[in-house]
């Protein structure tokens, strides 16, 4: 009956139509409500990449509408000039920024705020955010405070003809995606992870238009303080989702030690490696290597994946490698209508024999022949 | 101290399985299970009580037998259980299922206490948004901690609690006033086994069943369907690529069949070739 996510439409949804918010009909206060806004995500300095990816994104729907595409910047003063810089060389027309010594590190009070003040001052008719820890912390509240639909972890981003966003995701089950709309709210908000959509190219443009805005709080304000912040120690191991290569491992193959097989190829082509999620939850690889909606959206050159079947929600967060190679046993797997390359072979097999070949091809015996 | 834990009845998705023709869900049979996230939710909060004394309740919304659930979840030692379930709710976003949370326990308040803590899991594994949790504590006015990894210490006569939070790049340490919401990291801690006097106990409960008149909710426009303002317009499989995979013939030997894909790959990423070979001669 219920879900905390969104409604099972096909199910929910009366014959005819005769539901009211079904039909666009979109309240006069809404009307004025214009333009496409991309939060961005400063952490301690840095724009999270997640930002210029939506940027890209929030682009190509600003065109679409002929509207602006701001960036939404809100951090400490001193520390946010660059950011805003950067977000300008990532497409934007103009920034709105918050710059207050309260928002130096993340706290939900001064950022929902901040954010909710701005959406009711300026009046976006799009919000869109990072689904990250930060992003979905901040997206809840300020969507709660402002009433309107909020729809997370989307995988395409899409204006139609009545200019709604369409914003796509998969349902639960496996094999599904839906389309869903925020049609008689506004602002339209939604959340994409890190690496679903492309990084943009980065321009050279001169600084644009700034609007600041006040945040309007002393620190006396916020009940909420920080003691300190742990930093991760191991920063340079290798991340996942930004390895060029990346060889994977699914339930197909059988057993946790057979993912050492995953590992020594991974080794071999100097990339890096995953599993599917039934993996995690078997315990046979740390959840930090789950790749798909719940896990890690990839983008490498080259992505391997054995033993995985291509349910949608891995099938999300792979679909942007430029080459997917397919090992399965099962010729119908729906693995192979995405993968660019397949072999129908046991993986448990054929992935020593892959470790092999790649380190003979590389080796460098071969590579003095192939170079003598 | 007295602690709400929100939890959810779901699909074992294990058991998922899509009809092969029409691509539906099918959920007949298929055996429910509590949220697996919410049980850290769970032992955090039976932890928080058996130290400070006190209460937990559990609430959830679903259907009328979401109330197994509840008593399942019961056994690992909560002292009381409510169920929302009513037609109005069908349909419910993430807006309205927190606005229907936050009236009951709301309501829960009212009927054994003010709640100190209100725990959610860090999200579902059906809906997955995690933003139920920021959503009550927003209506609810309280203070929200997400993504909590670790409580560090609860002071309930000066009010006040400090945690540590899972951030971009590390832990944040967080301390702020009571009454708060927190969303509870997996893996921060593993849910006890109840003990037998608790199962006996959960078996004869009696779960408390509201409906949303009961929950004390008069507007029921802020419900269900009509209450969310996302509405789902199309679901669809996705469509194969346009053009097909390559297939590679197996040959006879793992070897010739991998010397034939080690091909085709490289074939179709040259400069990754170059970039591999590079790489490694820098070695
Ligand atoms: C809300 C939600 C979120 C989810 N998020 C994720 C996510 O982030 N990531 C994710 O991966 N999944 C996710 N899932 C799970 C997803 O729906 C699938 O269940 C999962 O991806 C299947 O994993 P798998 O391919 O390893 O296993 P299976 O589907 O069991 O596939 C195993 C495959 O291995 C093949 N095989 C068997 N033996 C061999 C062999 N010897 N050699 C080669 N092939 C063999 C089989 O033919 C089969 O195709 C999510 C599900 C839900 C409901």
């Amino acid at each position: 009956m219920t879900e905390t996510s969104q409604p099972n439409a096909p199910k929910a949804a009366p014959a005819g139509g005769s539901r009211a918010t079904m039909k666009k009909e979109l309240p006069e206060r809404f009307k004025s409500y214009r333009h496409v806004w991309v939060f961005i995500e400063i952490e301690r300095g840095q724009v999270h990449p997640v930002s210029f990816e939506l940027l890209g994104e929030g682009r190509k729907l600003a065109d679409k509408l002929g509207v602006e595409l701001a960036a939404v910047v809100l951090g400490p003063p001193g520390g946010v000039e660059e950011a805003v810089a950067e977000c300008f060389a990532y497409g934007a027309d103009l920034a709105y920024l918050i710059a207050d010594p309260l928002l130096a590190n993340y706290r939900n009070e001064p950022f929902s705020r901040g954010l909710t003040s701005l959406v009711d001052t300026y009046q976006p008719e799009i919000l869109l955010l990072g689904a990250t820890n930060l992003g979905r912390d901040l997206a809840g509240s300020v969507a709660t405070t402002l009433l309107t639909g909020l729809t997370a972890d989307c995988t395409e981003l899409d204006v139609d003809a009545d200019a709604s966003l369409a914003a796509t995701r998969p349902t639960f089950g496996g094999s599904l995606l839906c389309t869903i709309y925020t049609l008689n709210y506004r602002p339209q908000m939604a959340t994409v992870r890190p690496r679903v959509m492309p990084m943009p190219e980065r321009q050279h443009k001169p600084i644009g238009r700034v609007v600041t805005h006040p945040l309007g709080l002393v620190e006396d304000d916020i009940v909420t303080k920080i003691l300190g912040f742990l930093p991760d120690r191991d920063t340079n191991k290798a991340n996942l989702a930004y390895a060029d290569i990346v060889v994977a491992g699914g339930l197909g193959l059988g057993a946790a030690e057979n993912f050492q097989l995953i590992k020594a190829l991974a080794h071999a082509l100097g990339g890096d490696y995953g599993c599917s999620r039934p993996v995690v939850q078997k315990g046979w690889m740390p959840a930090e290597r789950q790749i798909g909606q719940t896990g890690k959206t990839i983008r490498p050159k080259l992505y391997i994946a054995a033993g995985i079947s291509g349910a949608i929600q891995h099938r999300v967060g792979v679909e942007g490698a430029d080459l997917i190679v397919a090992i399965n046993t099962d010729r119908s797997a729906p693995i192979f209508d995405f993968a660019h390359v397949g072999i129908v072979a046991d993986a448990v097999r054929l992935l020593p024999a892959l470790t092999d070949a790649v380190t003979r091809r590389f080796s460098p015996h071969t590579r003095d022949r192939l170079a003598g | 101290m007295h602690i709400v834990v929100c939890i959810k009845q779901v699909p074992d998705s294990a058991q998922i399985r899509v009809h092969p023709v029409t691509n539906t869900i099918m959920r007949q049979g298929v055996p429910t299970i509590v949220n697996p996230y919410d049980l850290f939710a769970i032992e955090e909060a039976l932890r928080l009580r058996d130290a400070h004394g006190g209460s937990v309740t559990l609430v959830s919304m679903g259907p009328p037998n979401a109330e197994d659930t509840l008593r399942k979840a019961l056994a690992f030692g909560a002292d009381r259980a409510v169920l929302l379930t009513d037609r109005y709710f069908a349909g419910s976003d993430t807006l309205a299922t927190s606005f229907a949370l936050a009236s009951a326990i709301h309501k829960i308040g009212a009927t054994y206490g003010a709640p100190d803590i209100v725990f959610t899991g860090k999200q579902t594994i059906d809906g997955d948004t995690a933003q139920v949790g920021p959503g009550i504590a927003k209506r609810l006015g309280l203070l929200q901690l997400t993504y909590v990894s670790r409580i560090v210490s609860v002071d309930p006569d000066a009010g006040l609690i400090e945690v540590e939070r899972r951030a971009e790049g590390g832990i944040q340490q967080l301390r702020t006033r009571l009454p708060c919401l927190i969303t509870m990291l997996e893996g921060s801690n593993a849910i006890r086994r109840g003990t037998m006097a608790d199962a006996l106990k959960a078996a004869r409960a009696q779960v408390v069943i509201w409906t949303a008149a009961e929950a004390g909710i008069a507007d029921l426009t802020r419900c269900g369907l009509r209450g969310s303002p996302t509405v789902v317009k199309r679901v669809f499989a996705p469509g194969a690529r346009s053009d097909a995979a390559r297939m590679i013939e197996p040959a006879p030997t793992a070897r010739d069949s991998a010397d034939a894909l080690i091909d085709a790959i490289f074939s179709a990423q040259p400069a990754l070739e170059a970039d591999i070979a590079a790489a490694q001669a820098a070695l």
